[in-house]
């Protein structure tokens, strides 16, 4: 079998296996998988309204998986995409309340802060792994925590007590009249193609420039890297500062576009760690990246219309979309027998 | 007499390349068999097919007689077929016990009970004189005992046919003559061994009969008393090949490495170069002889800005490069075959032509303010390959895929073509075939006669005979002679290497170096 057919083929059959596997959940648990299936279809694509919803969703899932996917190409697991992102929100947040400046620099000034933040956020891991081997797990995971309850703070302060900043102001703001008009006035904003160019941007780090070339030597040998020249210790904190800047991009997604002010959290957001898996499904390629978040953003979304349309509760829903993303994320184990069914049919 | 295995006809094929095409190997009981061929004939494909690493597209395996599918590597075992790897397969941060009953461990109560294991560890190890320690951390013992300690692996689950992938290719040549004694050891005790080799010297010592592959094909066997060296070498080659590297005598110009008082530590803070003072010219070849481990990689690493220097100097051309980046270094003019292939010289995930480029990849003409003209890497990688005979598909190859002594080619064709003025080479030749020792060598002795400095570091006594103009001999951290290739022997050598100041100053060499 040729390897497009199969590359063609894997994610078709993955898919189509987690849903079956998934409705033998729905069937088990006494609710219509059919019915549960069509309203997590009309949740996704039912009308103009909820597929600008859907793109919406789509737009952080995004920037978190390529922030987890150019970390790992560079040989580091950041797992504080989360805390990267929720100080991102906060900083684009802030610039956006703070002060009143033609759009032309205050938009931009407040995506520059949320990157920023998000890149303070993973320069500390990366000095602390660069200048002293700690393990970035420990250090990113420390880090979520410390955004979550540092932001929350700041929160409480800037706006008086409260817990939630005053909406940004409209030089601030991504959101567009145009997409909005287009989809039904969903909140679908501008970001979506911010987040598209830094697709873009990811792969022509990673395949076109020299710094590409070595944060991928890097990630893959630590000790030729050296050997050529290449300043290792340099080469982590830039991977992780470019990862956590990626991140905070995705913060003021949901700062500038989806709700255009900043609330305290009792838990985290979870875009973050589904960054990862967003990642690992797009085989942490940028193109794949585009695929992941798609799958995820749809999924989450459309599945917030099967309680509601379909009667069936939440937690199901969850295993249902959980399920699904599992066999997707295990195609590899498909592509195994389609190559081991290939082999025997030639030995025939 | 019997064949304990057969293989018969094989063929394997990688994508739309055939890497062993109607291969026959038959290997008798209580044998070693040896299998010859350049590199990149297809001898670990071979070998990874009788392992159940690869499946064969064609042919087929007997064992004992019977006909077999050895679908994996856990059917090799049972059959009773080991292997010894051309690269170790051992987690470094476990015991050699560990490591030895790592995918069969044996439970008692659904606990694994390394206690009992270490014991028949170690009771193998005495039956064939292997002198392991069970309990020894991986990354604490020589290449020479890892090596044992997959010797062990293998005997520990019941192999009697043994795989022997390179196994000298690593060690010194006191760990040559023991392996070889464990092999005569192994086929007393009734094992058969394949033996995979470069060395003909050892292939004529030890073998009994030898097949020859060239290309991926198979063509044929020999008895190796009824053969010699020579014969063997234009069987494997298709063509005469010389063995004495010839070369005009050097005529070296300024100094061009000088070394002063050099102190380098290891990574424990153990002094492992202790006042060290060496001089290398243009124009001439200085090989260093001495025992693995006093303190060779560590006077390449402080050359190469790998290491930290302690104290002394470190020169090229006059201009002091102490303690500089390994890229200044290499951008002052310093090239080096690193003696790890695997660890330093490649990025083995990185595609052969990729790593053709890894020190390069940020200047003209490959790069422009900070943009990769990937073309340029293809065509610079296409030129090396052609030049080096590096046998691959192509730039885009995984650098893994290459067979080992192509990826060294490959390293060689990289360091040379950047014409430095100082080339260090570290073991150049480990795991090359007869053809590719003699290019090798011949372009070292071209660099030279074009006026470039060469600084050679090799265990093989032979090779630092044939190819040096002069001979550094390094123990314990220090140069404590240096000799001439032409008035010295290679007992003299020895003797030296081992720390035996044997010589009155008679032949002394005017006092250059020290
Ligand atoms: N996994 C693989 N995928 C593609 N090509 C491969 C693979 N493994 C080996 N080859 C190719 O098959 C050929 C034979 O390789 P092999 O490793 O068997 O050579 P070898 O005889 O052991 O050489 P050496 O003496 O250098 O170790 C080489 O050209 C190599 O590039
Ligand atoms: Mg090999």
């Amino acid at each position: 079998m040729s390897t497009r057919a199969t590359n063609i083929l894997v994610p078709v059959i993955s898919v189509i296996l987690g849903l079956i596997v998934g409705a033998i959940i729905m069937l088990i648990s006494g609710y219509n998988p059919i019915d549960g299936y069509a309203a997590l279809w009309n949740g996704i694509f039912g009308d103009l309204y909820t597929i600008g919803e859907t793109i919406r969703q789509i737009t952080p899932y995004l920037l978190a998986g390529l922030a987890v996917a150019f970390a790992f190409r560079s040989g580091l697991f950041n797992i504080g995409v989360e805390g990267q992102l929720i100080v991102g929100w906060f900083a684009a947040a802030y610039v956006g309340v703070a002060v009143e400046l033609p759009m032309i620099i205050h938009l931009p000034l407040a995506i520059l802060a949320a990157a920023a933040a998000g890149a303070l956020w993973g320069f500390v891991p990366g000095l602390l792994k660069a200048k002293f081997h700690v393990h970035e797990v420990i250090v990113t995971i420390m880090m979520n925590y410390i955004a979550l309850h540092t932001t929350n703070a700041l929160i409480k302060t800037v706006s008086g007590g409260g817990d939630r900043t005053e909406s940004i102001f409209a030089s601030a703001s991504l959101r567009s009249e145009f997409l909005e008009n287009l989809t039904e006035f969903s909140r679908l904003h501008y970001g979506i193609i911010i987040a598209l160019v830094m697709v873009g941007v990811m792969w022509f780090i990673l395949e076109k420039t020299t710094l590409g070339f070595e944060l991928k030597a890097v990630g893959f040998n630590h000790n030729a890297s050296q050997y050529a020249g290449m300043n290792v210790n340099k080469n982590i904190i830039l991977a992780m500062v470019i990862s956590g800047a990626f991140a905070g991009l995705g913060g003021a997604m949901e700062a500038l576009g989806t709700f255009e002010y900043v609330s305290s959290k009792a838990g985290f957001t979870g875009i973050g760690f589904d960054g990862i898996a967003v990642a690992l499904l797009g085989m942490n390629t940028p193109l794949g990246v585009i695929f992941g978040a798609t799958l995820f953003g749809s999924l989450k979304y459309g599945a917030l219309n099967m309680p509601n349309a379909a009667g069936i509760p939440l937690e199901i829903v969850e295993i249902v979309i959980a399920v699904i993303i599992f066999f997707v994320a295990s195609g590899y184990i498909i592509r195994l027998f389609l190559l081991r069914a290939a082999k025997k049919k030639e030995a025939k | 007499m019997e064949y304990v295995i057969e293989m018969l006809n094989i063929r394997k094929e990688f994508g739309t390349f055939v890497a062993n095409d109607n291969i026959t190997l038959q290997l008798k009981k209580g044998e070693i068999h040896a299998l010859l061929g350049e590199n990149g004939a297809g001898k670990s494909t071979l070998m990874n097919v009788l392992f159940g690493l690869y499946q064969p597209e064609g042919g087929e395996i007997r064992v004992r007689g019977e006909k077999v599918d050895i679908s994996d590597p856990n059917v090799a075992n049972d059959l009773g077929i080991g292997m010894v790897h051309q690269h170790f397969m051992l987690v470094e941060n476990f015991s050699v016990t560990e490591n030895i009953i790592l995918g069969s461990e044996p439970t008692k109560y659904g606990v694994t009970n390394k206690k009992d294991a270490a014991k028949k560890v170690q009771a193998l190890s005495e039956q064939y004189g292997l002198n392991v320690d069970p309990y020894a951390i991986i990354e604490d013992i020589s290449v020479g005992m890892q090596q044992r300690v997959e010797i062990l692996k293998t005997l520990y689950r019941g192999a009697e046919i043994l795989i022997f992938d390179e196994p000298t290719a690593s060690l010194t040549p006191q760990e040559i003559t023991e392996l070889i004694q464990i092999m005569k050891r192994l086929i007393a005790e009734g094992k058969s061994i394949i033996l995979i080799t470069h060395k003909l010297k050892e292939i004529m010592d030890v073998s009994d009969r030898v097949t020859v592959i060239r290309k991926g094909q198979g063509i044929g066997t020999v008895i190796t008393s009824e053969t010699n060296p020579q014969e063997l070498a234009s069987l494997m080659v298709g063509r005469q090949v010389e063995f004495k590297t010839v070369k005009s005598p050097a005529s070296p110009k300024d100094n061009i490495l000088s070394v002063k008082n050099l102190v380098v530590d290891d990574y424990r803070g153990v002094a492992k170069v202790k006042n060290l003072n060496l001089d290398v010219r243009a124009g001439e070849i200085v090989g260093i002889a001495g025992i693995d481990g006093n303190g060779q990689s560590e006077l390449i690493e402080a050359i190469t800005g790998l290491r930290k220097v302690k104290s002394g100097t470190i020169s090229l051309h006059g201009k002091d490069i102490t303690g500089l980046k390994p890229r200044k270094v290499t951008e002052a003019g310093v090239g080096h075959i690193p003696q790890d292939r695997h660890k330093h010289g490649l990025v083995l995930d990185f595609p052969i032509g990729h790593n053709i480029s890894l020190q390069t990849y940020y200047k003209q003409p490959i790069s422009k303010s900070g943009i990769i003209d990937y073309n340029k890497i293809d065509e610079k990688a296409k030129a090396i390959i052609e030049a080096y005979d590096v046998r691959t598909q192509g730039p885009h190859e995984p650098a893994r895929a290459l067979s080992g002594g192509n990826q060294q080619k490959a390293i060689i064709g990289r360091e040379v073509d950047r014409n430095p003025e100082l080339l260090i080479a570290a073991l150049p030749t480990r795991g090359l075939d007869v053809g590719a020792i003699e290019f090798i060598h011949s372009r070292l002795i071209e660099q030279r006669d074009n006026g470039k400095a060469v600084l050679l570091i090799s265990f093989e006594l032979d090779e630092v005979m044939n190819v040096s103009d002069r001979i550094a001999v390094i123990h314990d951290g220090e140069i404590v002679d240096t000799v001439l290739p032409e008035e010295t022997t290679e007992q003299e050598l020895g003797l030296l290497m081992a720390g035996h100041a044997v010589r009155g100053s008679e032949h002394k060499e005017d006092q250059h170096v020290d």
